[in-house]
């Protein structure tokens, strides 16, 4: 937001006369700063794609396989770079092929303009061929939607949708065009929109509430933060430290909160969560203080809401007033951007060290280290662990890296062990939980940012899920790194069968292709990797390969993540084993 | 937690589709939705929804927040049946023939409904007030041959203030 305010672009355009909609749609975009759109054709579509050939110098549309890989590599976009995605798809199907990746963009706040197709307006409600009601699909995942049947609505509309998809807590949006508004004549005029009136994007905190936390944060003498995408989302990664630095309050991040902060400072306590690490999940049980910072306090970080920090006094810094208090019950909430009240705050805050506080969590850590990761990081079996795959990478890239990971137990082991050193390199599918996503989002991610290395870590479940972007990669020739980590299995399903469902594997065994095949029909240089001694070099050729390069990593089959707090369960009663 | 009936007062832009957004909200939670009426408010080109529910305390100030969060949506409040002042109307069609059966008229009279039309064959009759009035109404009037009976959502203003237009002025 605050970067399209300080733009020097006058926010008035010219009026261009008699223009057709789907040229204004272009012209839209150019105003908005767009120059990447991820998509699809198809008949409703047409005139818009027929435009952007004609504009094909400054907007440039990457022809993904489907639509939900579209959406996808927006999304990846969009994450690593703060800037829009948009996503391009015809009515119809290729319209709920987007479904998907709305509903994950909306849950883990991420912006996205989305233009579908639509039949003509005569023809709407008439179960023409492609026509579906996308504006009811979409309604209960979007920030918001809007069906243009007329053209003369586009740039209001367009200004409209890019304002609410970027401004306060940011999410997808869908502007839906009619055929006919897309051929359809208007007088073009820009006004860039920088408010709505019954949208409040950001709220303000109020008296005594930076006040109250304050005092209850310098009284404290066991605190814990725990923080989330918010620090990320507002740009708040040198307030955040600043006030960590400061009081010298142990910090535990949230799967979106990952590379907020470097995983290596010395105030970095792990993550949190179903498989977050030991200290932070049994101390959120002994702290006298939880400060959560941007994050939601899903039921994956808190486990069973009836034990869950209940010794504690909880302030909350959150920018949706619908967050505060949904799971958790505060004692102090912070309203606002946590870029704004943690700057406000930290004048407030006394210089701290809890050295006896912070060695509770590396008596912890110790024990962690002992029981789970020495083992995951250098097994003493004959089977490669995925611990040890990231492990591998970390030493090559030193932490630069961005890793965009599926979901799964690779996920989790990747999320636990990755090395970070810059914010908005983590990119991972966490409220929804989507399979399929990593594939499509690495190709985003690294077109967002092409100086970086993108490294994809992907199960071999997953990875076949959207398998067919290896086309886009191959197409584009994004230098993606891709490593699928493969058990043969759907891992963390399995993984529950065997603790919860008497090792009864339903449906979770797959029978995979060879992969390296599929990768060299592709045309990108593959590699598989089945022992130890194979895997450094493998890695190193990678990373130093100029493009794309896929890399399958043969895996122990029968691995579990530990630790883990099993369904249901309190934070404090995560299991080693 | 005890569940009770609230009255969800919505003030609102009047754009399409924001009827589906609103009842989203309740159907993910699974509430079931026992009367609805959206009309213009006090305010010009406001619309405001009046949407009574049974829930919780809890969950009614979790969904104002929701519903609040909507784009489009101005300000939503919620109120116990108390804190209201409220009415529905209620039709009853009934054949003629029972215009002049003498207790018919008395039906009607005792419970201050009125005749709004008589035709050959049917007449129609009108009343406003609780859902028991209303109730009360339709099970006496079954005897005389009810042909067709309707009542409308809710309709209420609520004793607390509701500050839409110093909302809209900021």
């Amino acid at each position: 937001m605050e970067k399209t305010l300080i733009k020097e672009k006058p926010t008035h355009t010219e009026i261009i006369p008699q223009i057709s909609g789907s040229e204004a749609i272009m012209r839209c975009l150019i105003e908005e700063n767009a120059k990447l759109i991820y998509g699809y054709p198809g008949g409703a579509i047409m005139p818009i794609y027929d435009e952007l050939y004609k504009f094909k110098a400054q907007i440039h549309h990457v022809l993904t396989r489907h639509e939900q890989g579209a959406i996808h590599a927006a999304q990846g976009f969009a994450r690593v770079t703060n800037e829009v995605g948009i996503v391009f798809a015809t009515s119809g199907p290729g319209a709920t092929n987007l479904v998907t990746g709305i509903a994950d963009a909306q849950i883990d706040s991420t912006p996205l303009v989305c233009v579908t197709g639509q039949v003509p307006s005569h023809l709407l409600g008439s179960d023409a061929f492609q026509e579906t009601d996308i504006i009811s699909i979409s309604t209960p995942v979007t920030k918001w939607n809007y069906q243009i049947t007329k053209a003369s609505e586009i740039p209001e509309i367009f200004a409209k949708a890019f304002y609410i998809a970027r401004s306060g807590r940011p999410g997808p949006v869908l502007i839906d065009v009619t055929k006919d508004a897309q051929f359809g004549l208007l007088d073009f005029e820009y006004k860039k929109c920088h408010a709505v009136r019954s949208y409040k994007p950001v709220s303000k905190p109020i008296a005594h509430q930076l006040e109250d936390a304050a005092a209850m944060i310098n009284q404290a003498k066991k605190p814990l933060i725990v923080f989330g995408q918010g620090v990320i989302l507002g740009n708040a990664e040198e307030e955040f430290k600043s006030l960590v630095e400061k009081t010298g309050i142990p910090s535990a991040w949230t799967i979106l909160g990952l590379s907020a902060l470097p995983t290596n400072h010395p105030l970095n306590v792990g993550m949190v969560g179903m498989h977050g690490n030991y200290s932070p999940n049994m101390l959120t049980n002994q702290c006298d203080v939880l400060i959560a910072i941007g994050m939601r306090f899903d039921d994956r970080v808190t486990g069973s809401l009836n034990t869950y920090a209940k010794q504690a006094k909880i302030i909350h810094f959150e920018i949706d007033p619908a967050e505060v208090n949904k799971n958790v019950a505060v004692d102090v909430a912070v309203m606002g951007n946590v870029k704004h009240t943690l700057h406000e705050i930290l004048p407030m805050l006394n210089a701290n060290q809890h050295t006896d506080w912070l060695q509770e969590f590396k008596r912890l850590d110790k024990i962690e280290f002992e029981k789970v990761i020495k083992n995951d990081l250098k097994p003493i079996g004959e089977g490669l662990s995925m611990g040890e795959v990231i492990h591998q990478i970390n030493q090559e890239t030193d932490g630069d890296a961005v890793i965009v990971t599926d979901v799964g137990q690779h996920q989790m082991v990747a999320c636990r062990y990755a090395k970070f050193s810059k914010s908005r390199s983590n990119v991972t599918s966490g409220g929804l939980g989507t399979m399929g996503f990593a594939l499509p989002a690495a190709l985003g991610a690294k077109m967002g940012v092409p100086n970086r290395e993108v490294i994809a870590i992907i199960g071999d479940g997953g990875f076949q899920m959207t398998i067919q972007e290896l086309g886009t990669i191959f197409q584009t020739q994004a230098a993606v790194k891709i490593v699928v980590l493969n058990n043969n299995f759907l891992g963390m399903v399995r993984q529950w069968q065997q603790l919860f469902f008497d090792k009864r594997y339903s449906s979770t065994e797959l029978i995979n292709p060879d992969f390296v095949t599929i990768a060299k029909g592709y045309y990108i240089p593959a590699k598989k990797v089945t022992q130890r001694g194979e895997l450094a070099d493998a890695v190193r050729e990678m990373l130093t390969t100029k493009g794309p390069y896929f890399l399958e990593v043969v895996v122990e089959k029968e691995d579990n993540v530990f630790p883990m707090i099993p369904s249901g369960a309190s934070v404090s009663d995560i299991r080693l084993s | 937690m005890q569940t009770q009936a609230f009255t969800v007062s919505i003030y609102t832009e009047n754009n399409l589709g924001l009827l589906n957004r609103v009842t989203s909200i309740f159907l993910k939670r699974h509430i079931n939705i026992d009367s609805l009426t959206v009309s213009e408010s006090e305010i010009p080109h406001v619309h405001r929804f009046t949407i009574v529910v049974k829930t919780n305390t809890i969950q009614i100030q979790k969904i104002v927040l929701q519903l609040e969060k909507q784009v489009e949506v101005i300000r939503a409040y919620y109120h116990k049946v108390e804190e209201t002042i409220f009415q529905e109307i209620a039709l009853y069609k009934i054949s003629s023939e029972s215009l002049y059966k003498g207790e018919l008229q008395d039906v009607i009279k005792n419970n201050y409904a009125r005749i709004v039309e008589i035709e050959p064959e049917f007449l129609v009759v009108e009343k406003n007030g609780t859902y028991e009035e209303t109730k009360k109404l339709y099970e006496e009037l079954i005897p005389f041959g009810l042909m067709q009976f309707v009542r409308s959502g809710r309709i209420a203003v609520t004793r607390p203030k509701m500050l839409i237009s110093e909302i809209l002025k900021q």
